[in-house]
């Protein structure tokens, strides 16, 4: 946010420092969750639009869920069949490249972020041109192509409404389906006021903060660019074998410009987002909208199956992306993530994610998906990746919203558990096992239970007159007690009432 | 290797523990293609979730249709309007009755010719009942995709054998456009926002209008 543009030689605005991108060369410098969450709490208006965002789309979503009589079954074909297609990839790649040949797009293969960008910059300028339009995408952020791009001199436009925002504001995502729900109506009034006359049409004199009005100055803005862009780049919700049928979902229409009006088109699609037929495009049709917006569809769908004269973009390129899917598809337990289709259900149930944003997560996927999916792709050894399983309660809430019945608590305990084992295998001193031997002791017999139980009561009686909670603790349960309240033991266990007022009968 | 031959290695190692079975044997579907929802009346439902998307909805006998196209465009003020070179001679002369200048697509417009456009009018090729959509497959009687997402208004006639209740019906009558390498647009009301503090603007970048005329 300190970058001072007039200095500056950049064709875009500058994001700020650091990366969230998954399979960059360099460490992600991104420190513990904890650390991240701890600073994003205080930021409350943040929390608050987050929390009303978070609440309105869940709420809505229960009805638009309730419509559909056989939810229950949509759902689970939606997760038999990204499980055919994960456990099968190699065949539907296979067929999907082949098709797609047909029809006549290029098909591309990159095994990471690098690569992804190095293809990509290499075809937007064998059409010599120095900016492309592009439709919000995750995958696009995940290889942080913007900024590869922008290192070779070309410009990329984000032209839906919240990245515009975001980019604009020098800014990242904080959700993935509603990015800039951080920000309130005057603080878009202000970034567009500061920022959007240096990089095209400017906003009209004396805006109000409206949303109207702030979306009709960000429709002419764009417009502009829409109309002489040679290049649109897209990323994929959908990739169909069968036809070679590439489909994007989209709200505002930006999409549509930027598939339409282009002569070249980029699709950017991992590696996990085909599906075998045309007829599987029912089941991911009723789940999708109804699962990420909470309609019951979204204003906007396309799909285009190759070049169509006289119509549309004339040379049309598909990139298909490893960056990190096949290492989440060699753990047989931790595979089902990648049936992810990125509706965001799962983020606006979550009461953690609800409380920090998208921000804390250090990585392009947030919440209850972002913390199984990025240590499998980015692998568990920064700070950052070490701590994300541990972002979670474990309360559930997420695995019953997910369209597509994905396991996000038990792979949670299975990553914490490979975690858990990293750090034993690296001979780290390791807290667990010590607390564990008198644990053990405890547990062992009644005798030992009850000991511990009056100890307990006993010390709680003396320390804590005033209080139901216990507050910090010393170190080792320090770590454990920082972020939660413990309830005071009570003055008298069960098995010691029962003891008394049942004389130890059994 | 190429990147190709990499990716697809990595993926078969990936996969060391998965079966040598045909996907569909690996894993069955308990599912039924194409199948209709039950609705009490699918015309009906579909006008009211195209007025739920903020679409407006004209329900008129297919004799009528063009007194409908003349009507609407009038209230509206469309001054220009482009149209496919496959649409109806009847819609053509009816919208020239409502005081529109027609404009073909022949040579066709450039991106910025169209900007200047007021509306656009096409027929459509299947109508979802229980979504409120129309699907488009841009056939002569519709036109190239830019014609319908330009002009800030897009009126689109569609007919009652055309509307089918759910979507799993529309994917199967969509699929020979598909396998004729059609692109298809699937329309939901008009473009729209929720992207500023999840308040809904309807119209940002595609057409602020979508007028239907649900001719039976
Ligand atoms: S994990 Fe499930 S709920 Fe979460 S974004 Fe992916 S598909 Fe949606």
């Amino acid at each position: 946010m300190t970058i001072n543009l007039s200095i500056s030689p950049r064709r875009t605005p500058a994001p700020p420092p650091g990366t969230i991108g998954i399979g960059q060369p360099e460490p992600v410098a991104s420190p513990a969750f904890r650390e991240n969450a701890k600073r994003q709490l205080q930021n409350t208006q943040m929390r608050k639009n987050l929390r009303h965002a978070t609440t309105t789309i869940r709420n809505k979503r229960l009805l638009r869920v309730a419509e559909v009589p056989n939810w229950e079954e949509v759902r689970s074909a939606g997760a038999a069949l990204k499980d055919r297609i994960g456990r099968h990839l190699d065949k539907y790649l296979a067929q999907a490249e082949e098709n797609l040949t047909k029809a006549g797009a290029h098909v591309h293969w990159a095994r990471d972020a690098e690569e992804a960008n190095r293809i990509i910059t290499g075809i937007v300028k064998s059409k010599g041109v120095d900016e492309v339009v592009k439709i919000k995408s995750m995958v696009t952020q995940e290889i942080e192509m913007n900024e590869a791009l922008e290192a070779a001199g070309i410009a990329a436009w984000e032209t839906d409404l919240a990245e515009l925002i975001v980019q604009l504001g020098h800014d990242r995502p904080s959700h993935i389906l509603v990015p800039a729900i951080h920000r309130n109506r005057e603080e878009v009034r202000e970034i567009f006021n500061k920022e959007m006359g240096q990089y095209g049409t400017p906003p009209p004199d004396k805006m109000s903060n409206d949303p109207p009005i702030l979306a009709g100055a960000a429709r002419r803005h764009l417009r502009e660019k829409f109309l002489r862009a040679k290049v649109g780049i897209s990323g994929s919700n959908m990739v169909i074998c069968d036809t070679g049928t590439v489909c994007i979902v989209e709200s505002e229409g930006n999409g549509r410009m930027c598939l339409t009006l282009p002569e070249t088109l980029i699709s950017v699609v991992g590696v996990e987002k085909v599906i075998p037929t045309f007829d599987d495009l029912e089941v991911f049709m009723k789940l999708l909208p109804r699962s990420s917006t909470a309609e019951r569809m979204n204003p906007y769908t396309s799909m285009w199956t190759g070049t169509t004269d006289g119509d549309g973009p004339q040379e049309l390129h598909v990139v298909f992306v490893d960056n990190g899917r096949t290492n989440a598809l060699a753990d047989p337990e931790g595979r089902s993530a990648l049936r992810c289709i990125r509706c965001s259900a799962c983020m606006n149930i979550c009461p953690i994610f609800e409380r920090v944003g998208g921000h804390a997560y250090g990585s392009v996927y947030p919440g209850p998906i972002g913390i199984i999916l990025t240590p499998q792709m980015r692998g568990i050894n920064s700070a950052i990746d070490k701590s994300l399983p541990y972002a979670s309660t474990l309360c559930c809430a997420c695995a019953d919203a997910c369209p597509v019945k994905i396991p996000i608590p038990d792979i949670i305990v299975h990553l914490r558990n490979k975690i858990a084992d990293k750090k034993k295998h690296d001979m780290h001193p390791h807290l667990e096992p010590t607390v564990m031997v008198p644990v053990n002791w405890m547990f062992n017999s009644a005798k030992h239970f009850e000991f511990v139980q009056k100890a307990v009561s006993f010390a709680a009686g003396t320390a804590l007159k005033n209080t139901d909670y216990l507050g910090p603790m010393p170190w080792p349960a320090s770590p454990w007690t920082r972020a939660r309240d413990i309830p005071a033991p009570p003055a008298e266990s069960f098995r010691q009432w029962w003891k008394k007022n049942r004389g130890g009968r059994r | 290797m190429s990147s190709r031959d990499v990716i697809f290695s990595r993926i078969r190692t990936a996969l060391a523990d998965v079966p040598n079975l045909e996907p569909e044997q690996d894993i069955p579907l308990n599912w039924e293609y194409g199948k209709p929802l039950p609705l009490p009346d699918v015309l009906e439902t579909f006008v009211q979730n195209c007025l739920d998307y903020k679409a407006e909805v004209e329900r008129v006998p297919a004799a009528k249709v063009p007194e409908a196209i003349t009507k609407m465009l009038k209230e509206h003020k469309v001054r220009t309007m482009v149209v496919p070179a496959g649409i109806d001679d009847g819609w053509r002369k009816a919208a020239e009755k409502g005081g529109v200048k027609l404009i073909d697509d022949d040579p066709p417009k450039t991106h910025q010719e169209l900007n200047e456009i007021d509306a656009v009018m096409t027929a459509s090729r299947v109508g979802i009942a229980d979504t409120g959509t129309i699907v488009l497959d841009h056939v002569a009687d519709q036109g190239r995709r830019a014609l319908s997402l330009v002009p800030d208004l897009h009126l689109c006639v569609i007919r009652a054998d055309q509307v089918v209740s759910d979507v799993p019906e529309a994917v199967q009558r969509l699929k020979p456009s598909v396998q004729a390498g059609q692109p298809l647009t699937w329309i939901s009301g008009p473009s729209a926002t929720s992207d500023i503090e999840l308040s809904r603007v309807e119209g940002v970048h595609g057409p602020r209008n979508l007028l239907i005329i649900l001719a039976e």
